[in-house]
């Protein structure tokens, strides 16, 4: 039977796999791209291996349907006691293949008689990154309970539960608890625990691939951990897209001892129809830089007309603002497009959420708030403007636009410029070829183990032995030192200084039973507030108010979201900027709030806030630079990209794959140097801070850097083309790997990013407290300062465990250190320099970036002898 | 004697100042990179917000902030004092952290701040903080000091007003150039009120933007004098945007 047949006899297929009751049902069906033959006759049981057992084999029958063969695999091993990844693309039927075990096991159960424990004990716990998704899934489970009439009761608990009903959950939970990881933690810091969680029997973990890699991540694994121990013969399921190291993930699913490598098993759903991806064909000119795709708005609108519903997704909040309101100029017909991103006020964004499911919406602007598994409806085309910085990142998008797995998915993307063309071109063969690249989950974080000790301190005494050998079964712990976990138990207890005056105040104190408990129920009052990984910048309320002959008129008007409070910190209150789909203008803070008014100019003044840049991911970096190197590939590229590439083979040459190209040239007074390492802005930044200490020491009297994703330009006083020329300036030297090691060190500590890393990691390890909406005191003299801590601290204990774990996260995320140890290694002797009259074709896009980009560097005191120096000019005139 | 070396107008080796002279309602006073200032009329120096035993107030509500705070602090008050060698040192409130900071001072910080405290008058003024006077150190204790033209207090009295030394609200500017801002503690006057930065190792600031600020001074003769890493800045308030 051919796909088509079987969808036009079938109206489940109409529906979006698992938007719906109807539609999880059709998830139940038979699977197209499987590689086990099925017919609508034959019964489930023929399916060589395993068969459901009633009542749900029954269930499938009287509907004519059959389980998927990964379903049914994923069953079968769990009955042997296995813990398992399913390994699938969007539409799979993944989501009910996690929880068959749990609902068969039930099912077999019965209901357990009240007040035995049975009736008091979890069995399952399904948790999901987002609250929604867990809200989606227990109505999608209802109605096959319902029907089978299955003795389970399903519930969520999520930030939204009301405090009634999760204090009611806690004594008489349901058998099946959907819930996020932050609630997870906060279960198993009570001291109901044990109790709660002593029958559970397994744990779904759903999108899990987006989990690990961060420190939420590492929470969640050390939560296991202690699930674990309270119910040791705990199953757990792993849900995850295509990853490229699945291995990581198995591991994570089960415990870890120093002896043997364990890991969970694995099923791997190959991979549905290939997507159907195109660049958008422009007749305009590709822009040589900027972000803002502005040429193709015209051609994104008549896209918008061509199909039913479109989803353009974009990598920043300020894209996604300048590109909803560019579309609105345009929009004759008054299309309905709206807009979502994660600083709008959460009831906009709902209301956005529900036309969508409604479809009332032709198009949504959005970021990656939009990111995973949710169904929007019926879209039919994803856009994507900008780059696509990595590979999986763009597999998971385009997934959104089609949950059928036998369909293909459609998508446009739209560079904004001509690298970004490169970088789509890239994308595209990579989704072709399945190449996915998700960072890997690191060490787990020193910060958020301190978080996790105090929480199960908070739930009853613990043995740092026994603790120790919990927390280093969970992967990301697994290489964790006893040294340095009882350096965070002092930690936790007094803030483990050198100088031991707080031992009166410890939080956490040793018994003489040697077991570590609470000082008072404050300690876990106050671990309770301060749960979570999850640190968001400062962020103020923005409320609109109105003006009236240039005064505001009262304070009430609506919030529009939250922007962070640096960006508002670097407007003067008159300046006009774009939030919200809307110009407004900066009237100025008030307590905490940032107070705006309509404003009427056409376009803002301040261009943008950035909020969130993804940086080129390291498969699709290599893909550019394959492509670069390889005129056979240019084929595929608008004329204009590979015209401007052939100039740049005649005027220079080409950056290969595996070397380094370095232009100079003289511009204006100055001499550039322009660098084409492909490694992501971040690391280019770094390799910016210190190629320009090192050029200082050299004396080349360095001005400035510029870092895009693509190249980083350093201009100078000094000719450093002849510098190089005449010997002067040695590459070799200039890059030697060893600037990793003091420049680096020096560097870092005087770093604001250092700054910035270690405010997260203080909140997160419970140093300092969060800052509860609502809560904060006004005045905010009487807040702590973080940078303020960092400096005794760093003055005082430059080894203390807070700042090793700040140097640590810098190192993996900031500054991707490792990304640019990679590089230096991969360069070594192979750096062509090409001194050149004028400026390059390939330099263009980052001369252009100049203006526009803020010049990358610390704000240094020389601003403040400037301003002094112009009172004083003005005094003398 | 006291206040011998007064009349010095500090400057570093490459000639960028230490000080800056102002007039404040009349009476000259020199204010200090260290976050000090010098009435060389009276011999009086004045710091304000010392916070001290911050980190142990937060340390008593479970955050276990560094436990170096005032010996920092009390390093600077004292090189502060053997440089001016004052008559009368007045802590212009907000003392301590908290009402416990002075009680439960370790013994090491109180015999540091008796020896400052050692042959000259000493006047704490009363802070929102540290509404009651120290235990167990010398010193008057007062809400008020009126010291030759200027009222010494803890808050500025809102509106203007007659000639005013204050602190508590921990003044700080924020000056931009080329898209580029810095931040810096200051000391701020109009000529009327001189709003003293916080003294303490560990206190923030607030931007003489704040509403807290409003109607403080006047604003067309305002004055910030920033505290620089190596000098103090003087920057107009109508100046801080280029």
């Amino acid at each position: 039977m051919s796909n088509g047949a079987h969808r036009n006899t079938n109206p489940v297929f109409a529906a979006i796999a698992f938007g719906s009751a109807s539609a999880f049902l059709e998830s139940l069906h038979g699977c197209t791209t499987l590689s086990v033959v099925k017919t609508e006759s034959a019964p489930a049981t023929d399916n060589p291996g395993f068969s459901l057992p009633e009542p749900f084999l029954g269930w499938f029958a009287s509907r004519g349907w059959q389980p998927r063969a990964h379903q049914l695999e994923l069953l079968a091993e769990t009955i042997t006691g296995r813990s398992m990844l399913l390994i699938a693309p969007t539409g799979a039927g993944k989501t009910l293949a996690g929880f068959l075990p749990s609902l068969t096991d039930l099912a077999a159960r019965g209901k357990p008689k009240s007040g035995t424990a049975g009736a008091r004990t979890l069995h399952t716990l399904y948790i999901s990154p987002l609250k929604a998704l867990a809200v989606d899934i227990e109505r999608n489970l209802a109605r096959p309970v319902e029907e089978m009439a299955l003795p389970v009761r399903i519930e969520t608990r999520t930030g939204d539960t009301p405090q009634s009903k999760r204090a009611r959950q806690r004594t008489d939970p349901p058998d099946i608890l959907l819930t996020t990881p932050e609630q997870v933690s906060l279960l198993i810091a009570n001291q109901h625990a044990e109790r709660l969680f002593s029958g559970l029997r397994y744990v779904i973990f759903d999108e899990l691939h987006s989990l690990i890699a961060s420190k939420r991540g590492h929470l969640l694994a050390l939560a296991l951990a202690r699930l674990r121990k309270l119910a040791p013969g705990l199953q757990t399921i792993g849900l995850s897209a295509t990853v490229a190291d699945p291995e990581e993930l198995q591991r994570w699913l089960v415990p870890q001892s120093p002896a043997t490598d364990a890991l969970a098993g694995r099923i791997t759903v190959a991979g549905g129809a290939s997507p159907h991806i195109t660049i958008l064909e422009s007749e305009e000119r590709i822009p040589w830089s900027g972000h803002s795709a502005r040429y193709a708005i015209p051609e994104v609108y008549q896209t918008i007309k061509d199909h039913r519903t479109t989803l353009i997704f974009v990598n920043t909040r300020s894209q996604a603002e300048l590109l909803f309101q560019e579309l609105w100029r345009i929009n004759d017909d008054s299309l309905p497009i709206a807009l979502h991103h994660g600083s709008l006020d959460a009831a906009q964004r709902r209301r956005v959420e529900a036309a969508m499911g409604r479809n009332e919406l032709r198009a949504v602007v959005a970021t990656s708030t939009l990111d995973l598994g949710i169904d929007w409806g019926d879209v039919d085309l994803v856009v994507h403007v900008g780059a696509p910085k990595g590979a999986s990142r763009l597999a998971q998008r385009i997934g959104r636009s089609n949950h059928r797995m036998d369909e293909p998915s459609r998508a446009i993307l739209t560079p904004a410029n001509r690298f970004e063309v490169l970088e789509c071109q890239a994308a595209i063969d990579a989704n072709y070829v399945g190449a996915q690249d998700t960072p890997p989950g690191g060490d787990g974080g020193l910060d958020v183990l301190a978080q996790h000790v105090l929480g199960m301190a908070a739930a009853s005494p613990f043995d740092a032995d026994d603790l120790y050998s919990e927390v280093s079964s969970a992967s990301p712990y697994a290489q964790l030192d006893r040294e340095t976990f009882d350096k965070i138990i002092e930690f936790v207890a007094t803030g483990g200084y050198a100088l031991k005056s707080y031992e009166r105040y410890a939080r956490i104190r040793k018994q003489p039973d040697g077991r570590w408990r609470i000082s008072n129920p404050q300690v876990a009052q106050q671990y309770r507030l301060n749960i979570g990984t999850i640190i968001e910048a400062p962020m103020l309320n923005v409320r609109l108010t109105s003006r009236k002959n240039g005064t505001l008129t009262g304070r009430g008007g609506p919030p529009l979201g939250k922007v962070e409070e640096y960006f508002l910190e670097t407007l003067a209150p008159g300046d006009t900027f774009l939030f919200s789909g809307k110009i407004l203008r900066f009237e100025g803070i008030r307590e905490n709030e940032c107070m705006v008014s309509k404003a009427w100019d056409q376009d803002p003044k301040v261009p943008a806030y950035a909020g969130g840049k993804f940086p080129l991911s390291t498969y699709l970096a290599d893909s550019v630079r394959a492509m670069i190197a390889d005129p056979e590939k240019w084929s595929a590229l608008p004329d204009q990209v590979s015209d401007w590439l052939r100039m740049q083979q005649q005027v220079s040459q080409l950056p290969a794959r595996d070397s380094l190209l370095i232009e100079t040239f003289p511009r204006a007074e100055r001499f550039f140097m322009v660098l084409y390492p492909f490694e992501g802005r971040v690391a280019h930044q770094t390799l910016g801070m210190l190629l320009t200490r090192r050029l200082e020491r050299l004396g080349a009297q360095p001005l400035g850097f510029v870092a895009t994703d693509y190249s980083l330009a350093v201009w100078a006083l000094e000719d450093m083309g002849s510098m190089i020329a005449s010997g002067r300036l040695d590459l070799g030297e200039l890059f030697d790997e060893d600037m990793l090691g003091d420049d680096l060190d020096a560097w870092l500590n005087e770093s604001w990013m250092l700054k910035r890393t270690f405010r997260a990691c203080a909140v997160i390890s419970g140093l300092i407290e969060r800052r509860h909406p609502g809560k904060e005191k006004s005045g905010r003299q009487v807040t702590v300062s973080a940078d303020l801590i960092y400096d005794v601290l760093r003055s005082h204990e430059p080894d203390h465990i807070l700042l090793r774990a700040t140097r640590a996260d810098a190192a993996q995320g900031l500054l991707d250190i490792h990304r640019l140890g990679a590089m230096l290694k991969r360069i070594k002797g192979h750096i062509r320099h090409r001194a050149l009259e004028h400026i390059s074709p390939l330099a263009v896009p980052i001369m252009l970036e100049m203006g526009r980009e803020p010049v990358t560097g610390e704000a240094h005191e020389s601003i403040l002898a400037e301003a002094a120096e112009d009172l004083l000019a003005e005094a003398q005139s | 004697m006291h206040g011998t070396n007064a009349a010095l107008t500090l400057e570093t080796q490459a000639g960028a100042p230490l000080t800056v002279d102002v007039t404040v309602n009349g009476t000259a006073v020199i204010c200090d990179r260290a976050g000090v200032a010098w009435l060389p009329g009276s011999g009086v120096l004045v710091v304000s917000d010392l916070h001290l035993e911050k980190g142990a107030a937060y340390a008593r509500r479970g955050m276990m902030l560094p436990p170096y705070d005032t010996a920092m602090t009390l390093a600077r008050l004292a090189a502060a004092i053997a440089r001016y060698n004052p008559r009368l040192v007045v802590s212009l409130g907000d003392s301590f952290h908290d009402r416990k900071g002075s009680a439960h001072l370790p013994e090491c910080y109180r015999e540091q701040l008796q020896a400052l405290q050692h042959g000259r008058a000493w006047t704490w003024i009363e802070g929102n903080h540290d509404p009651d006077r120290p235990v167990g150190l010398e010193g008057d204790f007062c809400s008020e000091l009126k010291v030759e033209t200027l009222n010494f207090r803890h808050e500025p009295k809102p509106g203007m007003t007659d000639g005013e030394i204050a602190g508590h609200l921990h003044p700080a500017a924020r000056v931009v150039r080329r898209g580029k801002g810095v931040r810096r503690p200051c000391f701020a006057s109009d000529g009327k009120r001189l709003l003293m930065p916080a003294f303490g190792a560990t206190t923030g600031g607030l931007e003489l933007r704040h509403p807290a600020m409003r109607g403080l001074f006047d604003r067309s003769r305002l004055m910030a004098h920033l505290i620089g890493k190596e000098r103090i800045y003087s920057v107009a308030f109508s100046r801080m945007n280029g």
